[in-house]
């Protein structure tokens, strides 16, 4: 940038989310004056890194309703999922090679589904209804002899939504099946007990939750016990789930953060929530055509989704320079293709192009959103007069009645 | 992504936006693209009986590539025949505007409008067929 501008006003905390000052400030010892290995058992620099680590495996474990020695740290969420799914279906495939997740589940878990397939694993890829949750019914009927591990996540990372984990899990235990929860946008933002909601496996992410990046958990029931095979091998830490140096500076900040929330998240999430509901009514107030996607009351806090029917995504990005959000469209990635969670809804197609995921969080102000929700009704009028299906929409013209000649 | 500065432009202020009435006869009207593709790019030129392009609009639904690609092919439309304006090539768009290549489809989508909007014009003056764009 050849020019000094205003910082961007930051609406992505689904993105990740700045780590909080007070977690910084816990790290910084570990990095220097208190920088021993926590699986050094001879010295006292080894024995203060690894009490660190045990108060931080404590407080991630409080936030969830676990026992500490439940905790196992890994990378983040994506690595989580990653042990969850394979490391399960490989213990216990043999004689049960079934799994059920979801279509509109994040990447990482639908990849690890495709592995598992072309390993011979079978997979059930449950839809969601047109609010974005999974239909129960659906899930009961999906679960065989045969099946070892039903995945849905906490809360969908577009569109907020609140999947009925504790319905779910009561599905799961009843059948014997084991339930893993990929909750990365899920703590934090709505209470969780993995006893009273019967998970078995729940992956967290630290930098979703205002802590450091490049750390996570997967929590692994002990009672009953579920098995999983490693699939980062070495020295045996982590009860041989996860070898590898554990990061301490990265753990204290991970434990910190989840503190914090185990102490403000109601609070917080009251206030978060009033924000969000001011900024869709002003939207709903100034601009016709616009529509929330996936449903408005399971939703977390901090999520808006919402497409402004007859304009595209990237060109509203290009046009609020000043706002930091998030686009179900197409073109700001190389593919062409809209959201597949959006498209899994049952979105119109250009609807799901006209989407924008406001992310709202602990350091968004009520003048911040002010800015934003100006700039971008500014922004959508200036593209709907330049828009030819808007245009038609005025004169009265269904745009489904056309024949497009897609490209 | 890094968007050229002549792009910018054309996204922030673009050129010619508007619509022409399409029932004119001396009107040619191009609308290509596709809702659920993201891009839809209407095209219209007014045109002389000599010939000449006078006059160009357009509207679109896109990105601001395809919204810079409607604007710069309306300005370099204006003044030329029929087959001049028709002649331009969607790697010339591409090339001034300096699109990245996921955006080449952009310039495409303009050549096919204007190709669109010629053919539309001629249609209706009983001239035939252009060739289609590639």
């Amino acid at each position: 940038m050849n020019e000094l501008k205003a910082k961007p006003i930051y609406l992505d905390y689904q993105a990740t989310t700045p780590t909080d000052p007070r977690v910084v400030d816990a790290m910084l010892p570990y990095f220097t004056e208190k920088f021993g290995n926590p699986h050094s058992r001879n010295h006292s620099f080894g024995w203060e890194a690894e009490d660190a680590v045990e108060v931080a495996r404590g407080q991630v474990a409080k936030v969830i309703g676990a026992s500490a020695k439940e905790v196992i740290f890994t990378s983040g969420a994506t690595e989580s999922n990653n042990l969850a799914l394979k490391g399960v279906m490989k213990f216990y495939g043999k004689k049960k090679p079934h799994l059920i997740t979801v279509v509109t589940e994040h990447k990482c878990v639908l990849d690890s589904a495709r592995h598992l397939e072309q390993e011979g694993y079978k997979v059930t890829y449950l839809g969601v209804k047109d609010n974005g949750l999974i239909d129960l019914e659906e899930l009961k009927a999906a679960i065989t002899d045969e099946t070892a591990l039903v995945s849905v996540m906490g809360v969908n990372n577009e569109i907020g939504v609140i999947q009925p984990l504790k319905e779910i899990g009561a599905i799961c235990r009843e059948r014997k099946v084991f339930f893993h929860t990929d909750c990365a946008q899920a703590v934090g933002k709505i209470d969780l007990d993995v006893e009273d909601m019967n998970i078995d496996l729940m992956s967290i992410s630290a930098h979703k939750l205002y802590g450091p990046k490049g750390v996570g958990a997967l929590f692994v029931r002990r009672r009953p016990r579920v098995r999983v095979i490693a699939q980062i091998t070495g020295g045996g830490q982590e009860r041989g789930m996860r070898s590898g140096t554990l990061p301490t500076p990265l753990l204290v900040g991970f434990g910190k953060a989840c503190d914090i929330l185990s102490n403000e998240m109601a609070e917080e999430n009251a206030r978060i929530t009033e924000l969000r509901d001011y900024t869709l009514k002003k939207f709903r107030d100034r601009l016709a055509d616009i529509y929330l996607n996936g449903d408005e009351e399971a939703r977390v806090s901090g999520n808006l989704n919402v497409s402004f029917a007859y304009v595209e995504g990237e060109s509203l990005q290009m046009d609020i320079k000043n706002i930091a959000v998030s686009s179900g469209s197409a073109c700001t990635s190389a593919s062409l293709e809209p959201s597949y969670v959006l498209r899994a809804l049952g979105v119109d197609e250009e609807l799901a192009h006209t989407s924008l995921r406001i992310g709202i969080g602990r350091y968004t102000t009520k003048e911040e959103l002010d800015e934003a929700i100006e700039s971008i009704s500014v922004a959508v009028e200036r593209l709907r007069d330049m828009s030819p299906l808007w245009e038609m929409a005025q004169e009265g013209i269904d745009i489904k009645s056309i024949e497009w000649a897609e490209h | 992504m890094a968007y050229s500065e002549k792009l910018i432009d054309h996204y922030e202020n673009p050129r010619n936006v508007g619509s022409m009435d399409k029932n004119e006869t001396f009107v040619g009207t191009g609308l290509v693209g596709a809702p659920a593709c993201g891009d839809v790019m209407k095209l219209q030129i007014k045109v002389t009986p000599e010939g000449i392009i006078e006059d160009a609009k357009f509207k679109t639904f896109g990105c601001g590539s395809a919204i810079a690609s409607s604007s710069l092919i309306t300005e370099w439309v204006k003044g030329k025949s029929l087959d001049e304006a028709g002649s331009i090539k969607n790697s010339q768009i591409a090339a001034e505007l300096a699109l990245p290549p996921v955006k080449i489809h952009c310039s495409i989508l303009a050549e096919d409008a204007i190709k669109a909007a010629i053919s539309d014009y001629k249609t209706k003056n009983g001239q035939g067929e252009v060739e289609a764009a590639e």
